[in-house]
């Protein structure tokens, strides 16, 4: 097995993987951070969704040698004490139901509003598409990335 | 008890009432100094019930016995006790059980039924503790007990200025006798039930910090994925595993079983070091299947048997009032067949189970909705005492009636047993959407004879389906009326003089599991569109027409009167606008939708749904309002989207792609509004939000339209 150097949340990983093995596989079983989730399989669900230098991928589909040396973020990184934002948001909104879903969808929502400070509805609909939330929560979802636009302006 | 040989509302109804009140019923004195390393691993405390736990450093533990699968018992159930106990919410840890005995016979989630089946039981389990240690206080103090309240995890003696916390109190009110009769609060001194409390798991699911069955990690764990026979029901010949043990990580293919109900499926299992070997591995397996006769099963050819059998003549229900001559001497006849499919839970945690065989018996990790259940198969498969089954039951990544059976842990455990190993076995979503259980489908069968006022004169609903209870159970009679495949048709409140419904039974070979509301999600869209279609007839407002076959008094006439006002019913619609209504009364309570679309091109956008619950008595608001906002996202996706097809015997949909749901962009605003009264009635929140959804749609489709929706799923798109 080669060995990779990865770069996530901060600190450096040195693992042993197949360059193939997705980098959702990397993060959950041989660095041990289980907030990211395996939903699909093939980029159709969005539980996997990490940053790569920034920007959301979706971690499932995304072969491990493709991010070495890259600035990896997953949800565990995104604040210390869950004060982010969009946390305060998703907690002030009782956004999630089983939560499944939820990593994916606060990874997305954070690239949103990071490129797009005060998205519209419509913004929303396009950043947010490609996260399924079989429990239903989008109503919600959509309310608390205007509450977190708002809280972020504040 | 098990599932698989009794229908649901049996299961729910018999474990659910009797789980709390036996244990009080039986356990007459407090509990003593318990250990209870072998749950928690924390110090010794005091059970003033099985369900409380207080150490004496006034730390205070709940057990509840109801998963957290997103419907809110981690914050509702614990309440109930909470609140008689007087002690918040944030003051409590929080403990899932895991089906251990102390915690009553049935541990589990179903049917709508955790809040109102533990209403009073754990309201009194609270109250009893309460007096327990309001008794302990009053007797060190030596004052009358009526002198001392408790409040906030303290007893007080409000004249002398003394107080003493639970944990102080906790030793001395276990040794006390458990009152039989507690005084319950009075509901307008609720300091948490009834109004909207934030759920203490919602953080955690916001950090990434939730641990669901997936995330089960334990030391010295291999990886398993299996391969099932794509033909529902093959029979394995042979394996050649030369290609996939040569893979990098893999160590073992081991051949394995999967138990569903009445079903044994043959499986090869690839164990490997990590989930990502075990997967290529998979793939490079050479096995021959056994399809015989299987292959020849085909949606196409299944629906017609289903077409044909709607000419039997059926079982007809107890509810019967039925003279035929009565529809046919009425003067219009309206008759209409409704078409609805197989569909798959989809729950986006994979089924996923971590088991680790030991000398001294099994340990196992897992999301499910029935711990007692589980814990009590695997003991009846393996031939284990069930306290040699130790089960951890962490947050489910959704559920909906899926995780209601255990085929995955059965076939984890065995696995474990077979290669020495604690094992984590996880399904693709290739293997969740195409092995099923699923939802079945119903076929439905209208006829009304309607007056020359409009009004019926004789009303028939006859069901033809296939029966999750016979996927269940061996012993199923296929001659019977089945209850629980014609779920509240007869049970609504209309005035229908000569009702007649009926089933008939169409047998499959598929595996059918009882899916969030269950048959009421299919046969609502039957029954309510048909209801629709007499209104036409008649030449009345679909909502006026129902309400003029209600009594006032009833629930249904108070539901749709609600729905009435907050949607603006008689409000003018602007062209091309469509407005429809449903409800659907059933065993798990009783919801109500207004949906309003509009034109677009050749289909509708679905713009707003108004919903009214029926709740009686409500716990916690802002979660029953989750629970109706997921309901209707679920149902759209059930009626737009989803529909599970079968070609030469094998599921054609696999992934996301091909059995889509609901995406954000496609949302319609929701407004719930919660019914309540002063009866005392309590109902379900899970479930009642989906049925009339699908009806509801396909009425505003009507009259945005003119068309009319008889076969779910439909595409909005391009309505047909």
């Amino acid at each position: 097995m080669p060995t990779i150097q990865l770069k996530v949340n901060g600190q450096d990983h040195t693992v042993d993987a197949d360059p193939q093995m997705p980098l959702l596989w990397v993060l959950r079983d041989l660095i041990g951070l289980k907030g990211t989730k395996f939903g699909c399989g093939m980029a159709l669900c969005g539980a996997c969704t990490v940053h790569l230098e920034g920007n959301p991928i979706r971690s499932c589909s995304f072969p491990v040698s493709a991010a070495a040396g890259k600035k990896i973020t997953t949800i565990e990184g995104i604040s210390a004490n869950t004060d982010h934002a969009v946390q305060k948001a998703w907690i002030e909104l009782q956004v999630p139901q089983c939560g499944y879903c939820q990593s994916g969808q606060i990874m997305s929502a954070v690239a949103l509003l990071k490129s797009n400070p005060k998205p519209t509805d419509e913004d929303i609909d396009t950043a947010m598409n490609g996260n399924l939330c079989r429990c239903g929560t989008y109503q919600r979802i959509k309310q608390a990335i205007h509450r977190a636009s708002e809280i972020m302006q504040s | 008890m098990s599932t698989s040989s009794i229908d649901r509302r049996k299961f729910i109804q018999i474990t659910g009432i009797t789980g709390t009140g036996f244990l009080l019923g039986l356990q007459q004195r407090g509990y003593g100094k318990t250990a209870v390393a072998s749950f928690t691993n924390e110090a010794a405390g005091y059970n003033l019930s099985p369900y409380i736990l207080i150490e004496k450093s006034g730390g205070i533990t709940i057990f509840n016995t109801r998963p957290e699968i997103g419907q809110g018992t981690a914050q509702s159930i614990p309440a109930l006790i909470c609140e008689e106990l007087e002690v918040p919410l944030e003051q409590v840890t929080i403990k899932q059980s895991g089906g251990e005995k102390q915690f009553g016979a049935f541990q589990g989630v179903g049917g709508s039924y955790s809040v109102r089946g533990s209403y009073m039981e754990l309201r009194k389990v609270g109250a009893s503790a309460r007096e327990m240690l309001l008794t302990a206080a009053s007797q060190q103090w030596s004052v009358p007990v009526t002198e001392c309240r408790a409040e906030a995890g303290k007893v007080i003696h409000a004249s002398s200025g003394k107080s003493l916390t639970y944990g102080e109190l906790a030793e001395a009110a276990s040794k006390l006798q458990v009152p039989k009769k507690p005084v319950l609060k009075d509901p307008k001194d609720f300091k948490i039930l009834g109004k909207a409390a934030p759920r203490p798991d919602v953080p955690l699911k916001s950090s990434g910090k939730a641990v669901f069955g997936i995330d089960a990690d334990v030391p010295g764990m291999v990886y398993a994925s299996v391969e099932f026979c794509p033909v529902i029901g093959g029979k394995l010949i042979s394996v050649d595993d030369a290609k996939s043990k040569a893979v990098t990580g893999v160590s073992q293919v081991e051949k394995c079983e999967r138990i569903v109900g009445i079903y044994r499926h043959d499986g090869v299992a690839v164990i490997a070091d990590t989930y990502w070997a075990a997967l290529q591995g998979r793939k490079a397996l050479n096995i021959k299947w056994d399809k015989a006769d299987k292959e020849a099963f085909s949606s196409l050819a299944y629906n017609q048997k289903m077409r044909n059998l709607a000419k039997e003549e059926g079982k007809p229900d107890n509810k019967n009032t039925g003279d035929d001559t009565a529809l046919y001497a009425a003067p219009v006849l309206v008759e209409a067949f409704y078409e609805t499919p197989f569909v798959s839970h989809s729950p986006i945690e994979p089924m996923n189970c971590t088991a680790h065989w030991k000398d001294d018996g099994v340990e196992i990790w897992t999301s499910t909705q029935v711990p007692s259940e589980l814990v009590s198969e695997v003991s009846r498969e393996f031939g284990l005492p069930a306290e040699k089954v130790k089960l951890n039951v962490p947050y489910s990544g959704g559920a909906f009636g899926r995780r209601l059976i255990n085929d995955y842990v059965l076939t984890s455990v065995a696995l474990s047993k077979k290669i020495g190993k604690p094992v984590k076995q996880i399904w693709t979503r290739e293997d969740d959407t195409r092995l099923g259980p699923f939802r079945p489908p119903t076929f439905s069968l209208l006829k009304a004879g309607l007056g020359r006022n409009g009004m019926p004169m004789a009303f028939r609903h006859k069901v033809i389906s296939p029966s999750i209870e016979a996927s269940m159970d061996k012993r199923y009679d296929k001659g019977k009326m089945d209850k629980g495949m014609t779920e509240g048709i007869s049970d609504q409140d209309y005035l229908f003089p000569n009702m007649k419904n009926s089933y008939v039974f169409a047998d499959v070979d598929i595996p059918l599991l009882y899916w969030r509301a269950v048959t009421s999600t299919t046969l609502a869209f039957a029954h309510e569109c048909f209801i629709d279609e007499m209104a036409v007839k008649a030449g009345k407002d679909p909502l006026g027409y129902r309400l003029s076959l209600l009594k006032e008094n009833s629930s249904t006439y108070r539901l749709l009167q609600k729905l009435k006002e907050v949607s603006g019913w008689e409000k003018p619609l602007q062209k091309g606008k469509g407005r429809g209504v449903a409800q659907y009364k059933f065993f798990a309570g009783q919801c109500g939708h207004v949906v309003e679309v509009t034109r677009k091109g050749d289909g509708v956008t679905i713009d707003k749904v108004w919903s009214v619950i029926d709740m009686g008595t409500v716990v916690n608001p802002d979660t029953v309002k989750a629970q109706v906002e997921g309901a209707v996202v679920m149902a759209i996706t059930a009626a737009i989207k989803n529909g599970i097809t079968f070609d030469k015997g094998q599921t054609v949909q696999s992934n996301f792609n091909n059995n889509p749901i609901l995406r954000i962009s496609e949302m319609p605003d929701i407004e719930v509004h919660i019914l309540t009264d002063q009866t005392g009635q309590i109902f379900g929140a899970g479930e009642p939000g989906l049925p009339p959804l699908a009806p509801a749609l396909c009425n505003a489709v009507f009259a945005a339209t003119g068309k009319r929706i008889r076969k779910l799923p439909f595409d909005v798109n391009k309505i047909a």
